[in-house]
């Protein structure tokens, strides 16, 4: 069984064919790219996956139970986190708040105990103090932690998006564009960040992106879309050769 | 972490004893007569005045919706509280407290009722559907027989008399005070944290696993509840009330006091909440030009302070003197050093 299996998906915007008869899977623990012209469909995927858009069409399916009708809250729960093209943080909560607002669901106090700062309170806000803190720890952001996420350099927004994507437990990670914005020294450090994630926290991660050495580099595997249609999938060796893709890139 | 729980326990017990001292100055200068039954009254619509603020804070400055029909849930349990009072037939000491609960109650299901639909829609629509429920509450309550229309709800009791002026304004102040600290304390929680990030993102709140459409009906209810709260209180402290009083200015005025006070910050709205009321009323002889002096006032905090007097900050005393005792150690340090 695979991770994530994506069968038949497409949606119609008004009469617009967005995404056709898109096919794709993530196993477990993998890094698979996907590439694609600008307006190819690519964050639109993203947003089916996330229950963002409900699909005209097809199955979805996380560890074989369909996830199709989920709000994105609930998708969140069961396991997909996700970053966003244009970063969406939470400017006027602190860094660490941002990481513990994504850690919400897996505290159990109620609505009055948080108010009376009753024992529960004290005991669950402390560990999860200190989870958050651990968690910074990996991209060296302890230090930031009090500080508001508005007042963080660029590169820094990135990685406190993932980080805040991690702290909901994923199973599955989407990044969309993480390297958009990046000088190459940065780009090449979040390969390393990359692949560091998916070996701590024993995530699949399906990215989309531009920068064709990250994608090159990092992925296993890749899926390219153009105009909604996926025209080709592969390693990296069989994309980089493949005639429809550089034809979508380059134009014939 | 040890320290900063410390900390915050040395704040809250510095907080509730300045608090409890204001307490006992007001009812000693109210009991001896230095501050009189007229300006007790005042003192008194100064809390609820506060009530009402916080309470629009939560939904306007923490949740981010744009809500102009705060009136309408302080009509709610004005009547629901004054009618209780004037027909259960319990003594007052003892029926007070219920209706307060009870009007706040009522006014939570309206909330309830209103924010199902309402809440669907964002910024100026949300806006504009409020202020429509608003004057729906208010129409409605003109024709009703049981709130007896436009002739004015009047002979609701209230605890103070002339011998013994206190006890609406110690009502007043402690229900504000309990009101204050469980906003600030659920603002600082998991469940304020999630209603923080949907005022700065939704939809990434929402990818985040934040249920925004539960925590959106959770502050806009628990918003009303507490207005119905000091709706009640308005009621006994006036002794009459007629629909006319809760109309869109009166919504309007307090979005004013949550605007200039800050959005999102709770004290913010304590001081703007005090002072506009008490300006108000010392300006009782201009009141047609009260609305221009509120125009005048927001036109030139939007101009010279567009987040308001506090912004998202909140003031409070321990945590200045802890800055100010920083701040002279660290002169003092310089100083030092400048010497060697």
């Amino acid at each position: 069984m695979h991770l994530l299996e994506i069968k038949d998906l497409g949606i119609i915007f008004g009469g617009l064919q967005a995404l056709n008869d898109l096919h794709l899977v993530v196993d477990d623990k993998e890094i698979v790219g996907l590439i694609g012209p600008n307006g190819a469909g690519k964050t639109t995927v993203f947003n089916l996956l996330t229950g963002v858009y409900p699909p005209s069409g097809g199955a979805i399916r996380l560890e074989g139970n369909s996830i199709i009708g989920k709000k994105p809250f609930q998708i969140n729960r069961i396991g997909i986190a996700r970053t966003f093209q244009n970063i969406r943080l939470f400017k006027y909560m602190s860094v660490a708040d941002n990481i513990k607002l994504a850690m919400n669901h897996n505290m159990k106090y109620n609505v009055v105990s948080g108010m009376l700062r009753l024992p529960s309170f004290w005991r669950e806000e402390r560990a999860i103090d200190k989870k958050a803190r651990e968690l910074l720890k990996i991209f060296d952001m302890e230090e930031l932690a009090d500080q508001m996420a508005s007042s963080l350099p660029y590169g820094q927004q990135r990685k406190l998006e993932i980080l805040r994507a991690l702290a909901s437990n994923p199973k599955l990670l989407l990044l969309d564009e993480p390297a958009a914005g990046m000088n190459p020294t940065e780009t090449r450090d979040l390969m390393e960040v990359i692949r560091r994630i998916r070996d701590r926290f024993n995530v699949a991660i399906l990215l989309i992106e531009h920068d064709m050495s990250l994608v090159m580099n990092v992925c296993e595997r890749l899926y390219v879309l153009d105009y909604g249609n996926l025209i080709a999938a592969g390693t990296p060796e069989q994309i980089r050769t493949d005639e429809k893709v550089i034809a979508a890139y380059l134009g014939k | 972490m040890g320290s900063i729980k410390k900390k915050t326990g040395l704040y809250y017990i510095v907080n509730t004893v300045l608090v409890a001292l204001l307490f006992v100055i007001l009812l000693v200068l109210i009991n001896t007569g230095v501050i009189n039954r007229y300006n007790t009254q005042i003192l008194t619509f100064v809390c609820i005045n506060i009530i009402l603020a916080v309470s629009l804070n939560l939904v306007t400055g923490i949740l981010g919706q744009l809500v102009l029909g705060h009136a309408g849930f302080m009509l709610v349990g004005a009547y629901a509280s004054a009618l209780f009072t004037k027909n259960i037939g319990l003594p007052l000491s003892v029926s007070f407290p219920i209706s307060l609960m009870l009007g706040g109650l009522l006014a939570a299901a309206f909330g309830v009722i209103i924010g199902i639909p309402a809440l669907r829609l964002k910024g100026d629509y949300l806006a504009i559907i409020t202020l429509g429920f608003g004057e729906i509450i208010r129409v409605v309550s003109y024709n009703l027989e049981i709130t007896n229309g436009a002739k004015a709800l009047d002979g609701i009791k209230s605890l103070s008399s002339r011998q013994n002026p206190s006890p609406m304004f110690i009502y007043g102040y402690l229900t504000a005070a309990v009101i204050i600290v469980l906003l600030f304390t659920f603002g600082r929680s998991r469940h304020g944290r999630a209603v923080i990030s949907i005022r700065e993102d939704e939809i990434a709140a929402e990818a985040m696993g934040v249920n925004t459409v539960y925590y959106k009906l959770f502050a806009f209810v628990f918003a009303a509840f507490l207005a119905g709260i000091a709706g009640g209180l308005f009621a006994h402290n006036y002794g009459t009330i007629d629909p006319a009083k809760f109309d869109f200015n009166r919504s309007v005025e307090i979005l004013i006091m949550v605007v200039l006070g800050g959005m999102g910050s709770i004290t913010g709205s304590v001081i703007s909440a005090g002072a506009l009321t008490i300006l108000s009323e010392k300006l009782r002889e201009f009141s047609q030009y009260r609305m221009i002096l509120y125009a005048v006032i927001l036109i030139l905090v939007m101009l010279f302070k567009p987040s308001g007097l506090m912004g998202r900050y909140e003031i409070s005393i321990p945590g200045l003197m802890h800055r100010l005792v920083r701040k002279i150690r660290d002169r003092k340090k310089v100083a030092k050093t400048g010497e060697a």
